[in-house]
């Protein structure tokens, strides 16, 4: 009986669990939800942020986030499909193979502020683009490079090696093989992989702190790379613990609730169309 | 018309193509190793560069100082790192001890128990912990959780360790549950049945044959969430409080590793001694992160053999 009992009392307390874990997400979103919505308006989000005075806004900072990581994926997309290819197709069990999973692992698992200080070494001081959208997104692109390598590595993977033999049996070179077989089966696991890191990437601050700064460019938009480059995530984290705006709980309130909805946004509408594509990919092939 | 000849410059022709067919294989591999190389020239340029400007400050300070005195006031040329280590150290175990038997827990509950619509439900949720930017959850952290310490515990500020390991906690139970959960469901089908043909309950297959059995795994997970915690820097920065004092209680104001830089980064002089020892707080961070990684490759080949 008592065996039941304990059987019973571990099944309630899994629930619970499950119910606390659901519950603290849904009301962490529900709070900056609740609390932001009601800043959210056409001249909070698109105007200038102001340094004294309550009621700025956060265009510059919106427009930077996106400029910089799109910049940053722009770096790392290439480079990190080129490894992970390398690291799925051709690669075997020897030494340098894995000397290079252990560095990939190694980089995911290095503190973001270390990465930021990494950056303000290289990129900032030595290379001399000194705090810019530049050095932000440069230092970003470390941060995203392991994911997207995993992710690639796994999606290539996923593929069945008989599509891969029948392509080379027809005669095809082996970067035939991956460009016209391999490459297009596992795009929709890329893109998921590339929409979850692009998430990631817009919320960062710890590495854009000293990189990327703490001040905006006077003009909007401005694509000048190596213009002053505070995101959304930044402002946020500086007006709560260096600020001086009266307001600055509105702002706070306003740019989490923007990330929060950029964030569910990114989760929910673009893997939606990534599983819709995967359906019609291996559709058209039976 | 002289078929041959003809034949012939197809030919020719053909097999050039396919010569240079495979030329563009032999550079497209190249560039392929060049792009995964890469991880391992940056990786080590990371080690090699904040190594670099770090250990400088055993030029003026001495390892015994940095290491074992709790003495941190830059200006007077004090620095003793040892608050910060010890925070770090505190912040993350604490973290692990709330987060992990949650995780846990959770993870058990989505790989047995769940009915397939609510487990369905808890995917999904689990990657939305993962996109809530750190800065989210120092703010809601500081805005809730601090206030909420203040005043259920009697205490002056409700800044200090307690705050940052829950909320540290919060973070980490993403990392725990997917990577448990996959372990979990990784073990084979047939010991559960074995287990469940013996008369055993739910609980009893899961605590002694699921669990020991999944166990390199949830190691693995608790390991990568340590990695998480002591390297999380805004969200701690935001609730800990920012005094660089050894923290008495768990409700007084400290700092941890972490933390100290983001506050002090900004206003120190590159090349200081003050800057320097900075660059040695991220080095050991950076140390600490490795030696986990070595950690789970340990775990793993435990596993393979």
């Amino acid at each position: 009986m008592s065996s039941r009992f304990f059987d019973k009392v571990a099944t309630v307390t899994a629930w619970l669990a499950a119910i606390l874990i659901l519950g603290i997400l849904v009301s962490f979103l529900a709070y900056m939800l609740i609390k932001g919505l009601p800043v959210l308006s056409w001249k909070f989000i698109f105007g200038m942020p102001s340094d004294i005075y309550a009621g700025g806004g956060v265009g510059p900072q919106l427009f930077n986030s996106f400029y910089m990581l799109f910049l940053s994926l722009v770096f790392s997309v290439p480079v990190a499909v080129g490894a992970g290819i390398y690291l799925a197709e051709y690669a075997g069990s020897g030494r340098w193979t894995d000397l290079i999973r252990l560095s990939t692992e190694s980089l995911a698992t290095v503190p973001s502020i270390v990465l930021g200080l990494f950056g303000m070494i290289i990129f900032v001081n030595m290379l001399g683009f000194g705090i810019s959208i530049l050095g932000g997104a440069l230092t970003l692109t470390l941060l995203n490079l392991p994911v997207l390598v995993r992710v690639t590595e796994e999606a290539l993977r996923a593929v069945p090696p008989y599509y891969r033999e029948a392509s080379l049996a027809l005669g095809a070179t082996k970067w035939q093989t991956i460009r016209r077989v391999v490459l297009p089966n596992a795009l929709p696991g890329i893109i998921t992989g590339i929409t979850l890191t692009a998430g990631r990437a817009l919320g960062e601050t710890a590495i854009l702190i000293f990189t990327a700064g703490t001040t905006v460019s006077r003009h909007l938009p401005d694509f000048d790379p190596l213009a002053a480059g505070e995101t959304l995530a930044v402002h946020m984290w500086y007006v709560m613990a260096i600020g001086l705006v009266p307001d600055r709980l509105d702002v706070a309130n306003g740019i989490g609730a923007l990330l929060i909805i950029t964030i569910l946004g990114l989760n929910l509408i673009l893997t939606i169309p990534a599983k819709i594509l995967q359906k019609r990919l291996t559709g058209s092939q039976h | 018309m002289d078929l041959g000849r003809d034949v012939n410059l197809v030919s020719a022709v053909i097999f050039n193509h396919h010569q240079l067919r495979l030329l563009y294989d032999r550079w497209i591999y190249y560039l392929f190793i060049a792009c995964a190389f890469l991880m391992t020239v940056i990786i080590f340029a990371i080690i090699i560069f904040i190594g670099q400007q770090g250990l400088q400050t055993f030029t003026e300070v001495s390892p015994a100082e940095f290491f074992f005195n709790a003495k941190w006031d830059p200006s007077e040329g004090h620095f003793g790192a040892l608050s910060f280590i010890l925070g770090s150290i505190f912040v993350t175990m604490l973290a692990v001890t709330i987060g992990a038997p949650l995780g846990l827990a959770g993870a058990i509950f989505m790989a047995k128990i769940a009915p397939s619509w609510l487990r369905e439900v808890m995917r999904p949720a689990t990657d939305l912990y993962v996109a809530i930017p750190s800065v989210v959850y120092g703010y809601v952290g500081l805005t809730i959780l601090v206030p909420f310490i203040r005043t259920y515990f009697y205490v002056n500020t409700g800044f200090g360790l307690m705050a940052a390991s829950v909320i540290l906690a919060i973070m980490i139970l993403p990392t725990i549950i997917s990577i448990s959960e996959d372990a979990i469901r990784a073990v084979p089908r047939t010991l559960e049945e074995a287990s469940l043909a013996l008369g055993a309950t739910r609980w009893q297959t899961i605590s002694r044959v699921l669990v020991p059995a999944a166990l390199p795994g949830i190691l693995t997970s608790i390991v990568l969430a340590m990695a998480r915690a002591v390297g999380e820097t805004m969200a701690v920065q935001m609730v800990i409080g920012n005094t660089p004092l050894l923290a008495k209680s768990l409700f007084t104001p400290t700092a941890t590793l972490t933390s100290e830089i983001v506050v002090e980064m900004g206003n120190t002089p590159f090349g200081s001694a003050w800057g320097n020892s900075l660059f040695l707080m991220a080095l050991v961070l950076l140390l600490v992160s490795m030696l986990m990684i070595v950690a789970i490759r340990r775990i793993g080949r435990r596993e393979a053999t």
